[in-house]
């Protein structure tokens, strides 16, 4: 039994099957990430990022799709900060540990945890239906303003929270109100940390396919969206129509696709790593 | 002057606080607005426990008993596969790896959790797939298997990152004790540090179950959209996220089959929200001690 066994063997064993399933789980994203690159490189240029897909999606390029993602991205951004950082503001500076408070937490938990799917089937029901705004940039990045609002909140609360105290005293004595205090001694030194929850949102609104399945996406458009009321192109989508929808896609067109979109996504988050790294590094406090 | 601005600015302040609240509110009364519909029609259990989804015979049989059920066998498969294993690395990490080793794993996790999921459901068509029907010998590669295969790699960083979490917890005084005593570091971790942790180590796989039980994208692309009883492991099957994703572009609004795919939504909400509920109670719960 246990017992017999030297406990050092038993913990060298033990350790050694630890990294195995710790290499278990890191080897193979690396593999993927490594076979994205290698096959869809060679499809990558100039024109494959900026001309229009032909020939019902066998030639061609994605720019249409990314202009798509991109404009989904903004827009979601624009409705999503205000109300993200407000409500962190309100988490970290206002609010007492009340039941209320708890109640808020929990449904921050609750957006976080609500499958994609379902919120396409809210988007849908709410944004194109009910508000009727129809399939349109519009609905689809209102669907994923609340589908970010939880990465928001969290990350901006736990940058303003990480503010000291003493910051916030020295405004008070000197006569500042809580606002003034927030605005001035607050928030600016929580900016980082918010920059980081940011660009962690644009992953998330730039690689999500299902809530906008319906609420905006569209399988080909000849030209670009012209008004928010449009509908789009997106990347996500693109691929899943390119690797399931359209038949005898050329694959490396499809990993292509890919590429750019994890492309995109890995190059904002090293940009939110540098960020902090940065900020980090000239902390004064 | 100022007065009044800043009581506008608090007011939205307060108005923002609470809309986390509002936005959990109105996707239930949606759901509920456009699913409920539904069971003017059709009874509650004939839905929930029906064997036959069937939307577009005539007449439409909408049960979503074999839809329950492969979302349950990919879920569980899922679990089965990423619990060991996503303990087991958060157990490494956390506490075995040196400075610089954690650093790499660490940042190797997070890569994992940036990539989107429809990336991810493409790359396992194309290699998983395949492979699966090599392996096996089977006619397909479109299984609950190669589903839950996926499913476990993409709910690792949640459960690997709150179970390091969980473990960071605990008081660094209970792991020195322990090796004042002369216990070696895996007798600490099994014995003092890993019971410690164990209300974060079920939040963890409550939440890694949530993450699964929702994941669209991949799983429609790779279990195989087949909407019968799974008896294997190795068959197609198809789960309530794919079905609602895959279905809705066919329906008209307001029309039975709409109902019945917002009704499936209903029934995801309730599920990842007792979930969530859960989990979240039991980490707040260890919390006040």
């Amino acid at each position: 039994m246990k017992a017999w066994i030297n406990p050092k063997i038993q913990e060298k064993i033990v350790f050694a099957s630890l990294f195995l399933s710790t290499l278990i789980i890191v080897t193979p994203v690396i593999l993927v990430v490594a076979i994205i690159i290698a096959r869809g490189s060679s499809v990558l240029s100039v024109e494959f990022l900026t001309s229009m897909p032909r020939m019902g999606m066998k030639a061609g390029g994605i720019f249409p799709a990314i202009v798509g993602t991109f404009y989904l991205v903004i827009w979601t951004l624009i409705f999503a900060l205000p109300i993200g950082i407000f409500s962190a503001i309100y988490l970290s500076e206002y609010s007492k540990r009340n039941l209320l408070t708890r109640i808020i937490e929990l449904a921050i938990v609750n957006l976080a945890g609500v499958p994609s799917v379902v919120y396409g089937l809210f988007g849908l029901g709410l944004f194109v239906g009910f508000l009727k705004f129809g399939a349109s940039i519009l609905s689809g990045s209102l669907t994923l303003a609340v589908m970010v609002l939880p990465v928001i909140i969290t990350a901006s609360r736990e940058a303003l929270q990480s503010v000291p105290n003493s910051f916030r005293e020295v405004s008070y004595s000197l006569g500042a109100t809580r606002w003034q205090t927030i605005r001035h001694a607050v928030l600016p030194h929580a900016l980082p940390g918010i920059l980081t929850g940011t660009i962690l949102s644009i992953s998330r609104a730039a690689g999500e396919t299902a809530p906008i399945l319906f609420t905006v996406a569209a399988f080909y458009l000849p030209r670009l969206p012209k008004s928010i009321f449009d509908q789009a192109m997106a990347l996500p989508y693109h691929l899943y129509v390119l690797s399931t929808q359209v038949p005898n896609v050329r694959l490396e067109l499809q990993y292509g696709t890919a590429l750019v979109l994890v492309g995109l996504i890995i190059i904002a988050n090293l940009v939110a790593v540098v960020i902090r790294s940065y900020f980090r590094a000239r902390k004064q406090w | 002057m100022r007065k009044y601005y800043e009581f506008i600015v608090e007011s939205l302040i307060f108005i923002s606080g609470i809309a986390s609240i509002l936005f959990v509110l109105l996707i239930f009364i949606f759901l509920l607005k456009e699913g409920l519909m539904l069971f003017k029609d059709l009874g509650v259990f004939d839905f929930l426990l029906g064997t036959h989804w069937y939307p577009i015979s005539e007449p439409p049989r909408l049960g979503i008993l074999s839809l329950i059920l492969g979302s349950l066998w990919v879920t569980a498969g899922a679990t089965v596969i990423s619990v060991p294993l996503g303990i087991a690395c958060a157990i490494y990490i956390g506490e075995i790896a040196p400075g610089w080793l954690k650093e790499i794993l660490k940042a190797g996790v997070e890569l994992l959790a940036a990539i989107p999921s429809i990336v991810l459901g493409f790359i396992g068509l194309v290699t998983l797939v395949p492979l699966v029907k090599k392996l096996f010998g089977i006619s397909t590669g479109l299984t609950a298997f190669s589903g839950s295969l996926m499913l476990a790699f993409m709910a690792m960083p949640t459960i690997v990152s709150i179970m390091e979490d969980a473990l960071n917890t605990v008081p660094k005084s209970y792991r020195e004790g322990s090796i004042a005593m002369g216990a070696t570091q895996w007798q600490t971790i099994r014995r003092i540090v890993l019971p410690s942790a164990s209300s974060g180590i079920i939040a963890a796989i409550m939440l890694g179950i949530g993450r699964v039980i929702g994941e669209t994208m991949a799983v429609m692309m790779i279990t195989g959209n087949a909407a019968i009883i799974p008896h294997s492991f190795f068959q197609p099957v198809r789960t309530m996220t794919a079905t609602i994703a895959a279905e809705m572009g066919e329906t008209v609004q307001g029309s039975q089959h709409y109902s019945a795919l917002f009704a499936i939504g209903i029934v995801l909400f309730t599920i990842t929200f007792m979930i969530n509920l859960t989990a979240d109670l039991s980490l707040h719960g260890k919390k006040a001690r």
